[in-house]
């Protein structure tokens, strides 16, 4: 009549009546499906490298993985800050646009004042996207219009900005020549063989992940995108909270732009197009949860890593470029059931718990 | 009845002088008042809809009075949102649990205020520290690091109430805090809520258990309609006073419980377990019966139910309804066999809180509903304005969003959009939970009318009372078991709560 049962029902009612002994498999069993997370993403990524380099051993020369790197840490210090926004159930989509403008900006203050020191030039790119996120703030927490609406408004606002300031300076591409060399040795300094533009990515990275975990305003962050009713019932600032996300947001795509600007010194008014979306789509494959709430900014830097992977190493493979795309599309499609199916086993065995209180 | 000290006429801390609200054309409140003294536990008592949480609200700086004034300490005050109350040293506990599903409790509880190292940085350490030691003065075991997410509406609860009293507030509002809770937890919350009075706060209690009301409170304000009607000391009332201040009529008996005589076998279930959960439960109810699934919150009655109706899975035993074996894990099977669940979370299981009164009163029946494939909307109103009113649903109207409505009436709601699809058997979680006296009186009535066409009813509640009054037979479960089964004659208070908690029943089988 029954179905065989597995396990052992005679030591139930022991499991039952120890709550205590539940104590630390909860937290145990969560930290687990986030680090199974992103060691998917790393498996991914590992599996991508060790098929490319048997189909073609030069891809892992020097020069390749420094490209590679190069070409990464733009996207993650895009997703670094992407991820801070989403992580409020909100999203930027202005940032490829604020990229743009950033390194005209960056480049123009270079050409014109070519003794400016690098520092002040990198933080003047910084600046520009800070103010970029900071109208993008604005309007979404003040206005309460969703950002998704605002932040497609001034994607195109931005880009028109830029082309438009181009063509009335009359400088509509500035090229490697026009830059001063000190800048320009930026995007090729390396420290102990590693490209100084990816460390800086790491560094951004790990101070968003320090900042989003260690303080108030950071967990804050996560509970206006877990349940944006019950952080207004908490007290939680929420409008100045998802301010400052898109503030910091916009400063980082203002990076971004400076870093653009080193890597590629070539500059013209389409720099950083359709960015946007490989960074949403970078966040979302490292586990970023799209409605907010959950989600590391380190998932979000291996899936920058692993989009550019995908990107360098298909062209190596002997691939169309089309492949990527739909590799890309693949991706983002297994991130999402995979999140769902970890979702849903962490459910189940949370639920099981639940009777499991004393008295 | 044990009134404590009401010989404490302390000082006014927090009062409300004719306050006025309104939502559009609804007016929650017009013309509230309330006196909270230091060292007072106050209740405040009023049927479904009469602007209980929306006064909390006020309180709360949630939402702001159309007219009147809000007093602290003598002085006029602006709350201008939750931050600003909680400075005041307001703690709230909201009817609706307010939490975050993706963090965990201890982050939950100490949103905004955890324990800092030195350069603001959060301190884990002691933030599970603080945690553990509020659990235990509640006596509640739950893992401080497991997120929110998939907790049981008792357990939310517990989470709701470690947050207030983590503020160490002058003055705590509890809204409906022991609607999800049994006794024993609502012993300790008492016994907390106690040691905060005596040390000087006020604590404002809301609930439509009486017997609570009058167990922890000294003084008791009734409201109607959004006004105030009288604030007395409760040792000078009786419930039967406060009930006729309520309703402004007289109520009927309270449990019309009608004799039925048991027809043939409806649902039978069969050594259904779930690891970890329950294990080798058995019990069958007949048609007409109805019989209650009475024990301690968290001891696995709303998991058995659900593992019977399937959204929940179970690793061994069987369900048949009518003798026909139901497909495990499979909620549509059951429905179309005839179950009906009608959920213990509304929040999160029972309603489209967007959708109106009457899409979410009909949603279970939509096809029926349907003429040629079309939702006929005129047949759909017809349907909801009847259970509506069958079950006094006080709405502004039917096609007003369910979030709209009172606690008590998004309840009333999700009753009327289950039995709307008159099911064979109807399992019911916490029916009552939020309801008002009035309103509790008719739904017993409902259930055994039902019962008296013949519907086997099962009903889980974890009060006491309705659990005496309304079922044929009561079987007890204690952490996951079922231990006792007990025929209406021999029930009382007494025998379930040593099977409850474990002392009592010698049940050895399972159905007879
Ligand atoms: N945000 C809102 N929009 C519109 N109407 C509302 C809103 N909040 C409350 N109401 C209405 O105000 C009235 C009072 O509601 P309130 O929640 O204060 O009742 P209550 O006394 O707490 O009832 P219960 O015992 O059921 O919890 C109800 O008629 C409700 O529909
Ligand atoms: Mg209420």
């Amino acid at each position: 009549m029954s179905a065989p049962v597995t396990g052992t029902p005679a030591a139930l009612p022991e499991e039952l009546a120890a709550p205590e002994r539940t104590g630390h498999r909860g937290s145990a069993l969560v930290h687990r499906l986030f680090v199974v997370r992103e060691l998917g993403i790393l498996a991914a990524l590992v599996l991508l490298v060790v098929v490319t380099v048997v189909a073609n051993p030069r891809f892992l020369s020097g020069q390749n993985v420094r490209d590679l790197l190069l070409s990464a840490a733009i996207l993650t210090v895009l997703a670094a800050g992407q991820t801070m926004v989403i992580v409020t159930r909100n999203v930027d989509l202005s940032v490829g646009s604020v990229l743009g403008l950033s390194a005209y900006a960056t480049g123009t203050l270079l050409v014109v004042a070519p003794g400016t020191p690098v520092v002040v030039a990198v933080l003047a790119g910084t600046a520009v996207g800070a103010v970029c996120g900071l109208l993008n703030g604005l309007v979404v927490a003040a206005a309460g219009v969703p950002s998704l609406v605002v932040t497609l408004g001034t994607l195109y606002a931005f880009r028109g900005l830029d082309s438009l300031w181009a063509s009335s300076a009359d400088r509509l591409q500035i090229n490697a020549a026009d830059l001063p060399s000190g800048f320009k040795a930026l995007g090729g300094a390396r420290l102990l063989g590693v490209p100084v533009l990816f460390l800086v990515a790491v560094a951004v990275v790990l101070l968003v992940g320090w900042y989003l975990r260690t303080f108030r305003s950071g967990r804050e962050l996560y509970g206006i995108g877990s349940a944006p009713e019950a952080a207004r019932l908490s007290g939680i600032p929420v409008g100045r909270r998802v301010l400052t996300a898109f503030v910091v947001n916009g400063a980082l795509a203002g990076l971004a732009g400076v870093l653009y600007a080193a890597r590629f010194q070539t500059l013209d008014t389409t720099a950083g197009t359709g960015q946007e979306l490989f960074v949403v789509a970078a966040a979302v494959v490292g586990g970023v949860a799209i409605f907010g709430g959950s989600g590391s900014v380190y998932g979000a830097a291996l899936g920058a890593l692993l989009l550019t992977t995908i990107g360098t190493a298909l062209p190596q493979l002997g691939l169309d470029p089309f492949w990527r795309d739909a590799a890309v599309g693949a991706l983002i499609l297994a991130a999402i059931a995979l999140d769902r199916a970890l979702q849903l086993r962490l459910a189940a065995r949370l639920r099981g718990r639940n009777a499991r209180r004393d008295r | 009845m044990d009134h404590a000290s009401s010989s404490a006429p302390g000082r006014v801390v927090l009062a409300l002088e004719d306050v006025g609200k309104s939502f559009g054309a609804v007016a929650a409140l017009r013309g509230a008042q309330l006196e909270l003294h230091a060292g007072e536990a106050h209740a405040l008592v009023g049927e479904n809809g009469a602007g209980k949480s929306t006064l909390v609200k006020i309180l709360a700086g949630v939402h702001g009075p159309d007219t009147g004034r809000v007093l602290l300490d003598g002085q006029p005050v602006t709350l201008t949102d939750p931050a600003a109350a909680r400075a005041a040293g307001i703690a709230v506990i909201y009817q609706e649990p307010t939490l975050f599903p993706d963090l965990s409790v201890a982050e939950n509880i100490f949103m905004g205020r955890q324990p800092l190292l030195p350069g603001r940085r959060i301190d884990r350490r002691t933030l599970g520290r603080r945690c553990r030691e509020l659990f235990d003065r509640l006596g509640v075991a739950l893992d401080p690091d497991r997120p929110a997410r998939g907790l049981s509406i008792a357990d939310q609860q517990m989470v709701e109430i470690a947050k207030a009293l983590s503020f160490d507030a002058r003055v705590l509002v509890m809204d409906e805090p022991t609607a999800a809770l049994s006794g024993v937890e609502v012993e300790r919350l008492f016994a907390v809520a106690r040691s905060l009075r005596d040390s000087g706060a006020a604590v404002l209690f809301i609930s439509h258990r009486f017997d609570e009301v009058f167990d922890l409170c000294d003084r008791i304000t009734v409201m109607r309609d959004g006004q105030w009607v009288s604030t007395d000391l409760a040792r000078d009332l009786t419930v039967d006073q406060v009930v006729r201040r309520m309703v402004g009529r007289e109520v009927s008996s309270l449990f019309p419980k009608i004799d039925v005589e048991p027809g043939e076998v409806v649902l039978e279930v069969r050594g259904l377990t779930r690891r970890g959960v329950f294990a080798d439960v058995s019990f069958d109810v007949r048609a007409g019966e109805i019989v209650a699934l009475a024990g301690l919150v968290g001891a696995g009655r709303s998991e058995i139910v659900r593992a019977v109706f399937g959204v929940d899975p179970y690793d061994a035993g069987s369900v048949r309804v009518g003798g026909e074996e139901l497909r495990r894990g499979d909620p549509a099977a059951a429905m179309a066999a005839g179950i009906a669940l009608v959920p213990e979370d509304r929040r999160q299981q029972g309603l489209v809180m967007e959708l109106s009164v009457e899409r979410n009163a009909t949603l279970t029946r939509r096809w029926e509903l349907a003429r040629g494939g079309l939702l006929s909307s005129r047949a759909e109103r017809a349907q909801a304005a009847e259970w509506s009113r069958k079950l006094q649903v006080k709405a502004g109207k039917l096609s007003d969003p369910v979030s709209t409505l009172s606690g008590g009436n998004q309840q009333k709601v999700v009753l009327a959009k289950w039995l709307s699809t008159e099911p064979r058997v109807l399992i019911v979680d916490e029916p009552t939970r939020g309801i008002d006296v009035g309103t509790k009186s008719e739904v017993h009535r409902l259930l055994s009318e039902l019962a008296a066409g013949g519907l086997a009813v099962v009903m889980v509640s974890s009060e006491l009372p309705e659990v005496l009054g309304m079922a044929d037979r009561v079987l007890v479960v204690s952490e996951g078991r079922l231990v006792d089964d007990i025929p209406r004659a021999r029930a009382d208070e007494d025998s379930v709560m040593l099977a409850a908690t474990g002392q009592g029943g010698t049940r050895a089988g399972a159905a007879r």
